[in-house]
């Protein structure tokens, strides 16, 4: 039994047991760097800014700590934990979200600075039940394989395809870079990624 | 990440009020939060620059105009800078990766921060990060360390290539803060690191950078930026070469050079671009006209490889760009 099937049955999910997915509105400021945050002393001198952003179609208000990222505010905040949290120093690519239709690093991207933008996340590409192109190309080309930098890879490749830059097995080598594989997965997702870019125009 | 306070003016002259010792402006983020996180750069204050209206890639007589808050990835796919100033559509496209692209803007690029790993390293010595302290690299790891413009102080590479492809063209840096504005050439908006690595470039405390021109030239149509680097995508590079030239039949009728990777800042070459003027393009005036490239370096004990590495670099960079023509 895999877990989505395990999911299916018993009607919850991971993400529904940590609290809701994105239309939960929190008013809880989160410290900046989630565990490692700073002495508590000094983080209750900064003051918290109210932050609209619209994440996956759904309106959300958050009051944010002006230190803390979009990636801590996802996963801490709004329990989307399918956004992966790798170097959180914007080496690795596992946090790749798109912020008004690009696709851009959570990680290094203050939760302050999306005000009024649009977020979207792993969680939001599907239909339904019905997977993104994207996502159904990786697991038919196998894609993956421990599936940490999966949300990330997906995400970078869907940008790109619609950047207009997946032309060519080089060119998606070159534009997908950003996102490091320590599985190895390279070649089943530049396969993976020309197959969906077919479908995808 | 340390305390700090958190402003998002809309107007310039608002920004640079708030601004003063020990503020950090926002625009991408990729340097300044990185940064932070590490404690390499503690600001008090945060100033979040991307509401100001400081965008635009424009084209007009005097030249090429580029907003301080356009992004990488919008320069280097702009029509205009691909056709008439292919080099610097070359330097960021080669830069960093799509994801940082998307982010990071020209303002911020130009003043990114080496990437020196004692520099980000706050357990270890750093004159840059903290004057006095000494320098970590010049007894560590500096494979990947600066040849040229070093000092006893501070071996860290600068760590730009669109700087590199700017400094070659002659551009100017736009500046405001309380006092007016102010226009500098690059060249000369960085520092040597000298005695005091820590000052890198001549902005005033709450300085911003508003903006860049890239002259109009016979030169900026015909230029290559070639990168060598560790692996093929997304690394800094050991050695780079921005070379534009204006040609008069087959002969060079004048160069623009510069050098990425091996220095302390952007390396403008004025000596090679000398010895290449008038000269037909043919190999052997290339392998000639480079000889000095290196001239004045002091390699490390892990990077002996970068002068020959340079000049071989700056010989194929000529060579690609003669084959083009």
């Amino acid at each position: 039994m895999n877990p989505s099937d395990d999911a299916g049955r018993s009607g919850v999910s991971r993400r529904s047991v940590l609290g809701g997915g994105a239309a939960v509105a929190v008013a809880v400021p989160l410290a900046a760097g989630g565990a490692q945050a700073a002495p508590a002393a000094e983080a209750a001198s900064v003051e918290p800014v109210t932050v609209k952003v619209t994440v996956n179609g759904e309106p959300v208000t958050v009051r944010v700590d002006p230190r803390v990222t979009l990636l801590d505010t996802l996963r801490e905040e709004l329990a989307l934990t399918g956004t992966k949290k790798g170097c959180d120093r914007g080496q690795c690519g596992a946090c790749t979200v798109h912020v008004d239709g690009r696709r851009v690093l959570s990680c290094l991207t203050l939760a302050v600075t999306v005000d009024k933008r649009e977020v979207t996340t792993i969680e939001g590409l599907a239909r339904g039940d019905r997977l993104h192109p994207m996502q159904q190309a990786f697991i038919e080309r196998d894609g993956l394989q421990c599936g940490f930098c999966t949300p990330g890879q997906v995400m970078s490749a869907v940008g790109m395809v619609q950047e207009g830059h997946a032309r060519s097995d080089d060119e998606i080598r070159e534009r997908m870079s950003g996102n490091i594989c320590r599985c190895g997965c390279y070649p089943s997702i530049v396969a993976a990624i020309s197959d969906a870019q077919k479908v995808m125009r | 990440m340390r305390a700090y306070t958190f402003t998002q003016p809309r107007a310039v002259r608002e920004a640079v009020t708030q601004a003063g010792t020990d503020t950090a402006f926002l625009a991408g983020g990729t340097t300044l939060v990185d940064l932070m996180k590490l404690d390499v750069m503690t600001p008090a204050r945060v100033v979040d620059i991307n509401r100001l209206p400081l965008r635009g890639i424009k084209l007009d007589r005097d030249g090429l105009h580029i907003g301080a808050l356009e992004r990488m990835s919008d320069v280097a796919a702009d029509r205009n800078v691909r056709r008439d100033y292919p080099m610097i559509a070359q330097a960021l496209q080669l830069s960093a990766s799509a994801q940082l692209r998307n982010m990071a803007s020209i303002g911020g690029n130009l003043l990114q921060r080496t990437r020196c790993g004692y520099f980000r390293d706050v357990s270890t010595p750093c004159n840059k990060r903290e004057p006095g302290t000494g320098c970590a690299a010049l007894t560590g790891i500096n494979r990947t360390h600066a040849i040229l413009g070093t000092s006893d102080a501070c071996v860290a590479t600068h760590p730009s290539d669109l700087a590199v492809a700017l400094v070659a063209l002659g551009t100017h840096v736009h500046l405001v803060s309380g006092r007016g504005t102010r226009t500098v050439p690059l060249d000369g908006f960085y520092a040597l690191p000298g005695s005091t690595p820590d000052v890198e470039n001549v902005l005033r405390p709450g300085e911003l950078i508003t903006g860049i021109t890239v002259p109009r030239s016979m030169w900026a149509a015909n230029s290559v930026y070639l990168k060598i680097r560790d692996r093929q995508s997304y690394e800094f590079a050991l050695t780079s070469a921005a070379v534009a030239i204006e040609w008069r039949g087959r002969t060079i009728r004048s160069a623009r050079i510069a050098a990425g990777g091996v220095g302390t800042k952007p390396w403008r070459l004025p000596a090679v671009e000398r010895a290449l003027t008038g000269r037909p393009a043919t190999p052997d005036v290339f392998e000639s006209a480079v000889r000095t490239a290196a001239d004045g370096a002091r390699p490390l004990p892990h990077n002996g490889f970068k002068p020959a590495l340079l000049r071989r670099t700056l010989v194929r960079a000529l060579t690609v760009l003669a084959e083009s023509r």
